[in-house]
């Protein structure tokens, strides 16, 4: 994974709580079997509305996506990740994180920023003033920074390190595989395996 | 200071403390017992695997199915929509390539994922279960830590069966009392999600407790369990105690002869302690709860049946109040229309929430004997192959036929619209599945989440209902009711 410390990109206000990842990637996209190529899929059924902010200069060219609270509800796809990356952005800006989605963004080097809704309505005002501002999200000093507005985050200590440090987490995992199998060795017998098949 | 039930399943788990490096503490590292695995969420992940040359490190703990993608009529025939197919085929070859155990469309094991786990026997008191679909929270109602996770989680189980992960918050949902007839788990669910919100839960793990849960089946403590993560909860317990272990014994993959002996000594321990403490608690009261459903587009925007569509002044917060007003915008209702005056076109019974053998029947008694709106379109898809297999073995495919419901194969279906099993754009569905999010059953479709109960008598009414609006059923009727039935099917005994 490519390491990350600073991002600097047109900031997109998306007045909206609850953004669902049924919304950020509809189902029908996620029969595709690669990794990439989901652009077209990011938001598909709000971007039918040629008014929805996504297809508006300049935010075709956004990268910091600003949401009201409670964004990536829903369901676990990790698609609704791939399909914000693919579109361009590398952070989110929202004052609540659905778990999964949280998690999900760390492991694909998506800056999921976590601030307090009364910043995020600062950050709203200056982008809706200043079409085309910026934001810059600093994963070092933990701060989203939008014209005079600059804002701590907070982000899981963890996963800023390996996003920092580009790390791969199964790669930093299996450097512990000896105490996975001496785990596995204690595993109780009544636990239940899948195979063989019983019936 | 005890520990709670989450906590206990936590650190059973733990093969690897996190760090602590300077002041911060690295997650744990927490073992897997039992991956589930489907057709979408895990094509990236094998193919992360091969790519890395890394192997899939324990195909004996590791499961998969066929459920989102899959045709519910047809199923003999090739898969229609050529990407559906690829998917499916996808699966096949890397379940396959590296040793997974996998049922297939048209197996009798197959169906939607966390119906199927239960029912093998596989899903376990005390286990950590994952899967990479947040629905993954049903298979703590057996007193599991279970919680879904993304495709990179996935790939990362697969290589090392482990998560990294940190502790959860524990919340308690404490529910007393006793549920009125004609209300279910369901309804206490939505009234959960609508009292604490979509992100009440983030962070937590819910523990659902107190006289009502533990007067509830397996089936109906796997609805509440499924809809934690509505709440922003990854995971939803309930403690073991003799409904899971009955509903247990006997089945394919539970222990036997000394070693279910040993489980059920090792399972009776999984309670949370009388002097453990929880990060936060929720109460709600069984005895005064009525049918539950949902008027907007998440699923904390619920009331009671007998209640109106509420108004955007209703709301104090601003965020709230705007998302009535879109959920209104895109629901097409208008705010004080009765809840009851709602029409519906279809009907979904279905889904990993309600689509278990139990929940046909309710639908099924309540339908027997009575007539469909003629308007109505009933689909009722049950949860896995074996549950259909068992509800026509008790003839509830003949009443829903008689009923005039279409009688489908068994998956996903029209709970997220992968399949061609979609609403039309303007269609309102009366579903028991689990999100009402803007265009998750088909693009346009509007949804309202009920219980089974609710479904059954909506399909009779046409309009959002209970059973106790419907008119007693004719004499001439052909039900027979024959509840007794019930006792001689598998899931109803369970060798005991």
């Amino acid at each position: 994974m490519e390491k990350i410390t600073t991002h600097t990109g047109i900031g997109v206000p998306l007045r909206q709580s609850n953004v669902d990842t049924d919304q950020i990637i509809p189902a029908v996209y996620l029969k595709r079997i690669t990794r990439t190529g989901f652009e077209d899929a990011l938001f598909a059924a709000w971007r039918k509305d040629e008014n929805f902010i996504l297809n508006r200069e300049p935010y075709t060219r956004g990268s910091v996506l600003v949401a009201g609270p409670d964004f990536g509800t829903g369901s676990s796809r990790e698609h609704a990740v791939w399909a914000l990356k693919d579109f361009g952005f590398r952070a989110v800006l929202s004052s609540r994180f659905a778990d999964i989605f949280r998690g999900n963004s760390g492991k694909q080097g998506l800056v999921a920023a976590q601030v307090a809704q009364d910043e995020i309505e600062l950050i709203w005002k200056v982008l809706e003033n200043e079409p085309g501002a910026t934001v810059t999200v600093d994963l070092q000093a933990r701060t989203a920074v939008c014209g005079p507005v600059s804002a701590l985050f907070q982000i899981d200590d963890y996963t800023r390190w390996r996003l920092l440090e580009g790390l791969d987490d199964i790669g930093l995992t299996l450097r512990h595989e000896p105490d996975i199998t001496e785990f596995e060795a204690t595993r109780p017998s009544f636990r239940p395996t899948t195979l063989p098949v019983r019936t | 200071m005890g520990k709670t039930l989450a906590e206990k399943v936590w650190d059973s788990h733990v093969v690897r403390k996190g760090e602590v490096v300077g002041a911060e503490a690295q997650p744990d590292m927490l073992y897997i017992d039992l991956h589930l695995i489907h057709e979408v969420t895990s094509p990236q992940a094998f193919e992360g695997l091969r790519l890395a040359g890394r192997r899939l490190r324990r195909p004996d703990l590791t499961i998969a199915t066929e459920d989102h993608n899959t045709p519910t009529l047809d199923i003999d025939k090739p898969i229609a929509d050529p990407t559906s197919r690829t998917q499916i085929e996808t699966l096949r070859a890397n379940c396959r390539e590296f040793g997974v155990r996998l049922h297939s469309l048209g197996d009798a094991e197959q169906g939607i994922v966390h119906v199927v786990g239960p029912q093998l026997g596989l899903t376990q008191p005390g286990l950590t279960v994952v899967c990479g679909d947040s629905h993954t929270s049903t298979h703590g109602a057996f007193g599991a830590l279970a919680m879904g996770i993304g495709t990179s989680e996935v790939e990362h189980v697969m290589a090392t069966q482990t998560l990294s992960l940190r502790p959860f918050k524990t919340m308690a949902i404490t529910v007393e009392g006793t549920l009125k007839p004609g209300v279910t788990a369901k309804d206490i669910i939505l009234a959960v999600i609508a009292k604490i919100g979509t992100g009440g839960g983030q962070g937590y793990v819910l523990e659902y407790r107190g006289s009502a849960i533990r007067a509830l089946s397996m089936e109906a403590r796997m609805t509440i369990c499924n809809m934690s993560i509505e709440a922003g909860a990854r995971a939803g317990m309930v403690a073991p105690d003799e409904t899971t272990f009955a509903y247990l014994k006997g089945r394919p993959h539970a222990p036997e002869g000394a070693d279910w002996d040993a489980a059920v000594e090792n399972w009776r321990g999984l309670v949370t302690d009388d002097d453990a403490v929880f990060d936060a608690e929720v109460y709600l009261d069984a005895d005064d709860l009525e049918p539950f459903v949902t008027w907007g587009t998440n699923p904390g925007q619920g009331v009671s049946l007998s209640q109106a569509v509420p108004s955007p002044a209703d709301f104090a917060d601003e965020n709230d109040r705007a998302a009535c007003e879109r959920a209104l915008e895109y629901m097409a209702l208008e705010a004080g229309t009765p809840m009851k005056e709602i029409r519906v076109d279809t009907v979904f019974l279905g889904s990993c929430t309600n689509s278990r053998i139990e929940d046909l029947r309710i639908a099924a008694d309540i339908i027997r004997g009575r007539a469909k709106d003629p308007a109505i379109r009933m689909m009722v898809v049950p949860g896995s192959a074996r549950v259909r297999l068992e509800a026509e073995a008790e003839g509830l495919d003949q009443v829903f036929k008689d009923f005039g419901a279409e009688w489908r194969f068994a998956g996903c279906s029209m709970c997220l619209g992968m399949n061609p099993d979609q609403l039309a754009p303007g269609e309102r569905c009366a579903s028991t599945s689990n999100r009402n999010f803007e265009g998750r059953q088909g693009k346009g479709g509007r949804t309202h989440l009920v219980s089974p109960v609710v479904a059954a008598a909506t399909a009779v009414r046409g309009t959002l209902s209970s059973p106790s609006d419907l008119d007693p059923v004719p004499p001439s009727g052909s039900g027979t009711g024959a509840p007794g039935a019930f006792a001689t099917t598998p899931s109803a005994t369970p060798a005991a």
